[in-house]
């Protein structure tokens, strides 16, 4: 029996249909702007915290549209951004460090679609607003800094063995160990197998040296350590920051994307990612004299500071505490209403930290202010990367008794450097510098008018095309038109199923596939035309149409498939968003082109006398 | 539409010609005149600001020069309203934070305070791997499809449509050169697309091409091709013709952001439908495809009664 679907045909397209229609359903919904609350501590919000904030923001005169509290994460619904802004500024003031207050759009897909796992797509930054930015991690100063550690490490270890040696140094990628006396080699060379197995040995002619390196594998271990350690402190940051949504995530070898949707203040946002600060403890040297240190006779266990106003100052080289030893920090201000940093230690650091203040009362003790600051410039025509490590003595204050775990840090500027330290050093170390190799920042109003303009040319060009098809294959047309319809349903279904994020190019793609996805169609439908002016019957016409169509759609989707591949695999950002939607969009539609057509014009023309086809 | 009777294939020196000329004028564009590189390729700042009324370009450019910025260009985007200035990579300042400067500067000289619609920065680095992955993206993209022809027909096939293929490429950059527009990572994303759908249309006519040679064995190669491109003729103009109803509509109702890549698939499938028609069969034509090489018919059969 010609042109007739077995029942499973006919219940698989229209199962396919039902759920690309549930699936797409969501993002017909909109989103409240909408305010987020979460703890940034192990305890989780409780009850009645939750009720009090609710009475709060009611007490402050704004309607909550709705005030959802679940698993300890507040959602609280704004209808307009208004309310949403000044709840927010409200909630920052109150809730402290300890908590995460962050801006979002709620979707407000109903809960019997929620329950399917019906998600509404997630928007771009070029649509819903945000920055995005792409970090490069200094992967030389990361290996730099392995073997600034294994030369102290070694120092150490030697000192431990009561081996006794002239001199540790770095040296061209090499750490040279020079021994006082050769016969110690040998217990030298065992104490290396034991404990520094990551370092490959050369002995040199001179006896009384070893020369080590760090090995190849040591330095790959390294440098994959320092991504995953800088991405864990980016998303420490990051929650410092508030932000509802971010995306952070590894690409390629060396680099790091942060997205922030809805972050306006990307000069913030910037300093608080691309700094590495930390502070770090060390007493002062009082028995050597400052000037002369300055014109070039540093003491050997000494280094040379400047303090804020540029004074010199002559410091212990061994550092007391160091910032990752640092496990709370909190702004505040000390008796005077000076800007502080209430810092508090592990049990390493308060344990040192005590030790040496039992034996240091009176003594001044000085704390350094470290940041890294990366940037490229153009010197030249050329591009330099420029790193700066810039150390200040921020504070020297004289020991006054005995302390350990927790004290107070004052010298800093303002506030809001006071804030900016304390998040810092909450949110960790970068274990390597990290360069701002790519920003992209979005505007609100630009991401409302990317949407708007994207729906708008969706809507006409569809309306076009409908409009163009029907007048032209008559009632084949308008079937053609259902499946085009049908087309859409199922790339936004699918797109929705994968949360793909829609970009603008990606809507450009839907479009551009709503253009070309009727191509399978006219196919066809010019082979249907060709068969019945051949002299077919209407039916075996629409058989033979199908049929003989059905190997050259095969073949130009496939070579259009090949390109949109490619695209994917080399496409970054939005480009990959563009390709995803046209690699969906060809296959869809030869799905609901073929299948999809066939299904109605066999239930239309199907099992029946047909005289004549309303091609 | 009635089943034409053209004869593309016996005009086809008429075509060759024309392209040619094209190609020369397109390539010479590129080599003397180049491409204007947007700052994914080359690195670099660009700002999109937005007044509430009409901005005044004048004051912007005098301000900006006189704050250091003397490189920076500044044009409208779309409406007066909108303002974009670009910035090339800067001596001796960090790039990072040299869009806050830019706004500061600019925001002192005029009465209302510029809204930031878009900021973006491309570092050096990053211009230069987003190049070489695009050149790598045309490569291998080229190479596939060189390759899938090459297996479904038959090399002379394959070259051909590699051959219209590259002569759509080239003649829309050539165009994007001789007109000055920005050639940016959405342009390229245009540019494959366009790929896709001009070996699309390639690939159609080919198919019926090799369909008829092996129906019509007492015909010549050069009736076969003309056979087979006025049969495919209504369907190739139908299918351009809703593609560039969509895009008609995303060009003039999508926003300035996506303008540059709708003009690049205008101009694209336009030529595309051209070539496929006019320089794709002749290509595999001059090349000396024959009857003989679409000779497998005994696979081919078995494949088309096992599809629905």
């Amino acid at each position: 029996m010609q042109n007739h679907f077995p029942l499973w045909k006919n219940l698989l397209v229209l199962i396919v249909f039902g759920i690309g229609i549930i699936y797409s359903l969501p993002n017909l919904y909109g989103d409240d702007p909408s305010v987020q609350v979460s703890s940034t501590q192990s305890a989780k919000i409780a009850q009645e915290q939750a009720n009090q904030i609710k009475s709060e923001i009611e007490a402050s005169g704004v309607t909550v549209k709705a005030f959802e509290f679940n698993d300890g994460r507040i959602l609280a619904r704004f209808s307009n951004t208004d309310d949403q802004l000044k709840v927010d500024d409200l909630l920052r003031d109150k809730m402290g460090s300890n908590y995460t207050v962050a801006l979002n759009l709620a979707p407000t897909t109903p809960p019997w679609l929620r329950a399917l796992g019906a998600n509404a797509m997630y928007l771009g930054l070029d649509l819903r607003g945000g920055v995005h930015f792409l970090l490069e991690v200094d992967m030389d100063a990361a290996a730099r800094q392995a073997e600034d550690r294994y030369n102290d490490d070694l120092r150490l270890a030697l000192r431990g063995a009561n081996m006794r040696y002239q001199s540790v140094t770095k040296n061209n990628g090499f750490i040279k160990i020079t021994l006082k006396s050769a016969a110690d080699k040998p217990a030298l060379l065992t104490l290396l197998d034991k404990d520094f197995r990551t370092l490959d040995i050369t002995e040199p002619e001179a006896q009384d040296q070893v020369w080590l390196k760090v090995s190849e594998k040591e330095v790959r271990e390294i440098k994959k350590f320092a991504v995953s350690q800088n991405m864990t402190t980016l998303r420490n940051r990051v929650n410092e920051l508030g932000v509802a949504e971010p995306v952070i995530q590894q690409q390629g070898d060396n680099r790091i994307m942060v997205q922030l949707p809805g972050v306006q203040d990307t000069t913030r946002a910037k300093e608080i990612l691309g700094t590495t600060a930390t502070l770090e403890y060390r007493l002062v040297d009082t028995e050597h004299d400052v000037r002369q240190a300055v014109e070039g006779h540093v003491p050997v266990n000494s280094r040379l500071y400047y303090e804020r106003n540029g004074n010199p100052i002559l410091l212990d080289r061994r550092v007391i505490v160091t910032g990752d030893q640092i496990v709370d920090a909190s702004s505040g201000q000390d008796e005077d209403g000076r800007p502080s940093v209430n810092i508090s230690l592990n049990g390493v650091g308060a344990a040192k930290m005590a030790k040496t203040t039992q034996v240091s009362v009176g003594k001044p003790m000085a704390v350094v202010f470290i940041e890294y600051k990366v940037d490229t410039r153009m010197v030249n025509g050329q591009k330099v990367r420029h790193k700066e490590k810039v150390e200040k003595v921020i504070n020297v204050a004289t020991i006054q008794g005995v302390f350990s775990k927790r004290f107070q840090t004052t010298g800093l500027d303002s506030p809001q450097e006071a804030r900016n330290l304390s998040l810092l050093l909450r949110a960790g170390a970068l274990a390597a510098p990290v360069d701002i190799v790519e920003e992209r920042t979005v505007g609100p109003s630009l991401g409302q008018d990317n949407i708007d303009k994207g729906m708008l040319s969706f809507v006409v060009g569809f309306a076009l095309v409908v409009l163009f098809m029907a007048v032209y294959y008559k009632l084949f047309g308008m079937i053609a038109n259902f499946a085009l319809a049908f087309n859409v349903v199922i790339v936004v279904a699918i797109l929705s199923m994968l949360q793909a994020t829609l970009t603008l190019p990606g809507i450009a793609g839907i479009i551009l596939t709503v253009g070309m996805s009727v191509d399978a169609n006219v196919l066809i439908f010019e082979r249907i035309k060709e068969e019945l002016r051949n002299g077919n019957t209407p039916q075996s016409a629409i058989f033979i149409g199908y049929e003989k169509a059905f190997a050259t759609i095969l073949d130009s989707h496939f070579t259009n498939l090949v390109v949109a591949v490619v695209l994917f695999a080399f496409g970054t950002g939005s480009v990959k968003g563009f390709a995803v939607t046209l690699i969906i969009g060809i296959l869809s539609s030869m799905f609901t082109a073929i299948t999809g057509t066939r299904m109605v014009i066999n239930w239309v023309y199907g099992n029946r006398r047909v005289e004549k086809l309303s091609i | 539409m009635k089943t034409t009777n053209i004869n593309f294939i016996g005009n086809r020196n008429i075509a060759l010609i024309f392209s040619g000329v094209l190609m020369i004028l397109s390539i010479g564009s590129l080599a003397v005149r180049g491409l204007q590189m947007g700052i994914d390729f080359t690195g670099g700042t660009l700002i999109e600001v937005g007044y509430q009324k009409a901005a005044d370009l004048t004051v912007l450019r005098n301000t900006l020069d006189a704050e250091g910025f003397g490189d920076a260009t500044v044009q409208n985007f779309g409406t007066a309203k909108d303002v974009l200035i670009r910035l090339k990579l800067h001596e001796g300042l960090s790039s990072a934070d040299l869009s806050s400067k830019v706004l500061e500067a600019i925001n002192k000289t005029t009465a209302e305070p510029a809204s930031v619609r878009r900021v973006e920065f491309v570092g050096p680095q990053v211009g230069d791997d987003l190049a070489e992955d695009g050149f790598l993206a045309l490569l291998y993209s080229t190479v596939g499809i060189l390759g899938y022809i090459a297996w479904r027909f038959e090399w002379k096939f394959s070259t051909g449509a590699v051959i219209a293929t590259v002569h759509d490429v080239v003649v829309t950059l050539g165009l994007f050169s001789v007109l000055g527009l920005e050639f940016d990572l959405t342009v390229l994303a245009a540019v494959l697309a366009l790929i896709g759908y001009s070996l699309n249309d390639t690939i159609v006519i080919y198919d019926r091409i090799r369909e008829n040679f092996r129906l019509m064995r007492n015909k010549t190669t050069e009736e076969i091709m003309n056979i087979s491109v006025n049969v495919t003729l209504s369907r190739t103009i139908m299918t351009s013709l809703t593609v560039i109803l969509v895009l008609a509509s995303l060009f003039f109702l999508g926003g300035e952001v996506i303008h540059n890549f709708s003009i690049v698939l205008l101009f694209g499938v336009f030529f595309g439908t051209y070539s496929s028609i006019f320089i794709a069969s002749p290509m595999a034509l001059l090349l000396g495809i024959s009857a003989e090489d679409l000779m497998i018919p005994v696979k081919e059969g078995a494949e088309i009664d096992r599809t629905p």
